[in-house]
């Protein structure tokens, strides 16, 4: 889960929360030179600078660097599934196409991702393979990408009339 | 599991007992009877063998500690028993210039506690107090060239009569509160460092006192003078015996710093919870000195301490960090005093309080500033943490400004360990116990981060074992 207001946790530093995190995940200590070694593949990945992992966990974070620090976190961890609460809200177009291409370069078999979402610009670096609309908690209309792309020629109101319209019928 | 607080605390106690809590079967040369008479005092100058100046010194204290009455504005010291201590306990014969030199059992202990290692890692000198005396002492041979003294108080009366006569008791009278008497009339060992004009010594000097006896009584005496433009940085450890019954630890420590001097004092207090923990701490900062406190306590079952420091020269700087941790049955009443006696001078307190499992902290704090001291600065920031609803956390911070032209900043902040933060770290997988420890130490993290690398990890490691006697 990708926060979209993740907290800050003063004291505590990028890298060693995100170190305890993978222990746990893993049930067993992580040599630090692997971890190390982890930590920095994903960080070019990321295009996060040496320093950015030695400040406090989203403290003084601006709103891009809390979003790319939960993608550095999704990336160093792992999880069989990820959902990403519109993080891509707020970030300039150069930090959209980062995380984007952290999530193409991540996606595979073994890793699922959900991405929650109002803009349909991350879709132009991440073609999604399900696309469903929301309304009210439910989904009401499932596809593949060019619904998303008809969503935002049309708008969303097509969709809503369609589904008062069956509610009605 | 532990689920009463009975259990809670014994499980507390287990866990200190394993690492820092066995006691050594006692094999003493001298033991005092219990309580406290004119008889004891003298008994305890005639056995150090000292000058009729300090005989004199003790009993005028004595004199004064009988005559005031006990402290009660603080923490609650009524179940304190004068007559069940043991005041002047003498381990051996001789001080060891080298851990071979002591009785077994008392170099298995120290050993048991890291010193000799620590000695050969990261020190530059060691003293180790067990006891009413040190029982060994050591310094560099580069460091005893450039003329820098480190040795115990009783050595320091004996062969530095005309300097520890001069400062003795100047910082800190006996009159000065009831526990200063005490301990001025009844003070065995301790440190005495004295550094020459201009020397840095860059290592830290570390001592360490330890309590083995029941009913226990320690009143070590500490005097550092800093010699103008010299800088010496004077590390402190403790522990003692988990036992039923209290034992009390009274120091008093004086530090004289001369201008364009600086001297910091660096405490990792980690009593047993069965120690009255009543100290009285102060430093003199002459023009542009400065004098640093960092203070950490985390054992005992009360503490009373606030080292201050008195700003007497311009452009002196004084600074505490306090760290308090208290767990279940213990009090931690802590804080600062800065005395502004001079213009220009500058102070920062930055005390850090955990409270958990109903245990209690206080903070406790006093600025002043005398008229006519124009261009003082101070900042005072206290933050207390609460671990859960049954602890508790209170904050007395004092200023008595008496010039306008100053400024004096103060924030003080009350948080609990925040379900959010918990929820964030929780949801990347971290076990509850650890989140909780990881924002505890992260709060803690401004202080600890102040301390030499090694004593920074056992810091950690201190809290950590304190955290998990929480998880049961």
């Amino acid at each position: 889960m990708a926060f979209q207001y993740p907290v800050a946790v003063p004291g505590v530093s990028v890298v060693n929360f995100l170190r305890l995190a993978l222990k746990s995940l893993r049930g067993t200590d992580v040599p630090v030179v692997q971890f190390r070694k982890l930590l920095r593949e994903k960080m070019q990945l990321l295009k996060v600078d040496d320093a950015f992992v030695n400040r406090y966990l989203n403290e003084g974070f601006s709103g891009g660097e809390k979003k790319r620090n939960e993608i550095l976190q999704l990336a160093v961890l792992q999880p069989e599934f990820a959902i990403l609460d519109e993080t891509d809200s707020g970030l300039d177009i150069d930090a959209v196409r980062i995380v984007a291409n952290a999530v193409n370069t991540m996606r595979g078999p073994d890793i699922g991702f959900l991405i929650i979402t109002h803009y349909s610009r991350i879709l132009n670096y991440v073609e999604p393979d399900v696309v469903h609309v929301l309304v009210d908690g439910r989904i009401v209309r499932s596809g593949g990408p060019e619904l998303a792309h008809e969503l935002e020629q049309r708008g969303y109101d097509w969709v809503v009339q369609e589904v008062l319209s069956q509610k009605e019928g | 599991m532990a689920t009463t607080p009975e259990e809670l605390l014994r499980d507390l106690d287990k866990q200190y007992l394993e690492k820092y809590g066995f006691h050594d079967p006692e094999q003493y040369v001298y033991k005092a009877p219990k309580g406290l008479s004119r008889q004891v005092v003298e008994e305890i100058s005639w056995i150090k063998q000292e000058p009729e100046w300090m005989r004199q010194f003790r009993l005028r204290a004595l004199e004064v500690f009988f005559n005031k009455p006990m402290p009660t504005w603080g923490a609650d010291l009524s179940d304190i028993d004068f007559n069940n201590i043991h005041y002047y306990v003498r381990p051996t014969e001789k001080q060891g210039r080298s851990w071979e030199d002591l009785p077994e059992y008392i170099k298995r202990t120290f050993d048991r506690l890291g010193i000799p290692e620590a000695e050969r890692k990261f020190l530059a000198g060691v003293g180790a107090q067990y006891e009413s005396e040190v029982v060994y002492h050591s310094i560099r041979e580069d460091l005893a060239r450039k003329g820098v003294i480190f040795v115990d108080t009783d050595t320091a009366v004996r062969e530095y009569p005309d300097l520890v006569r001069q400062y003795f008791g100047t910082v800190v009278p006996p009159a000065d509160n009831k526990f200063a008497a005490l301990n001025s009339a009844v003070w065995s060992g301790g440190s005495f460092i004295y550094v020459p004009e201009g020397v840095k010594v860059e290592i830290p000097l570390q001592a360490y006192f330890r309590i083995n006896a029941q009913n226990m009584g320690q009143f070590e005496r500490t005097l550092i003078i800093v010699e103008p433009g010299a800088y010496v940085h004077y590390v402190e450890g403790c522990t003692a015996p988990v036992y039923s019954t209290d034992s009390l630890h009274s120091a008093v420590v004086e530090i004289i710093v001369k201008p364009g001097g600086r001297c910091r004092y660096t405490t990792i207090q980690n009593w047993s919870y069965n120690v009255y923990n009543l100290v009285t701490k102060r430093a003199v900062a002459y023009e542009d000195a400065v004098m640093e406190w960092v203070d950490c306590n985390i054992g005992s079952k009360v503490t009373m301490k606030y080292p201050s420091v008195y700003l007497l020269g311009k452009g002196a700087r004084g600074e505490v960090l306090s760290l308090a941790f208290a767990g279940r049955g213990r009090h931690q009443d802590a804080g600062a005093k800065m005395i502004h006696a001079a213009p220009y001078t500058s102070s920062v307190i930055t005390s850090k309080s955990v409270s958990k499992d109903g245990g209690r902290t206080t903070y406790r704090g006093l600025v002043k500033v005398y008229p006519g001291c124009v261009g003082v600065k101070s900042n005072v920031r206290c933050d207390a943490l609460l671990l859960d609803e049954e602890s508790r956390s209170d904050t007395y911070p004092f200023m008595e400004i008496e010039e306008q032209d100053v400024v004096i900043q103060h924030e003080a902040t009350v948080s609990k360990v925040g379900e959010e933060q918990l929820f964030y770290l929780m949801s990347r997988g971290i076990p509850e116990a650890e989140a909780i420890a990881m924002v505890v130490n992260g709060f803690v993290e401004p202080i600890v981060k102040e301390l030499p690398m090694e004593y920074a990890v056992e810091m950690n490691r201190l809290i950590q074992l304190e955290m998990e006697g929480s998880v049961g």
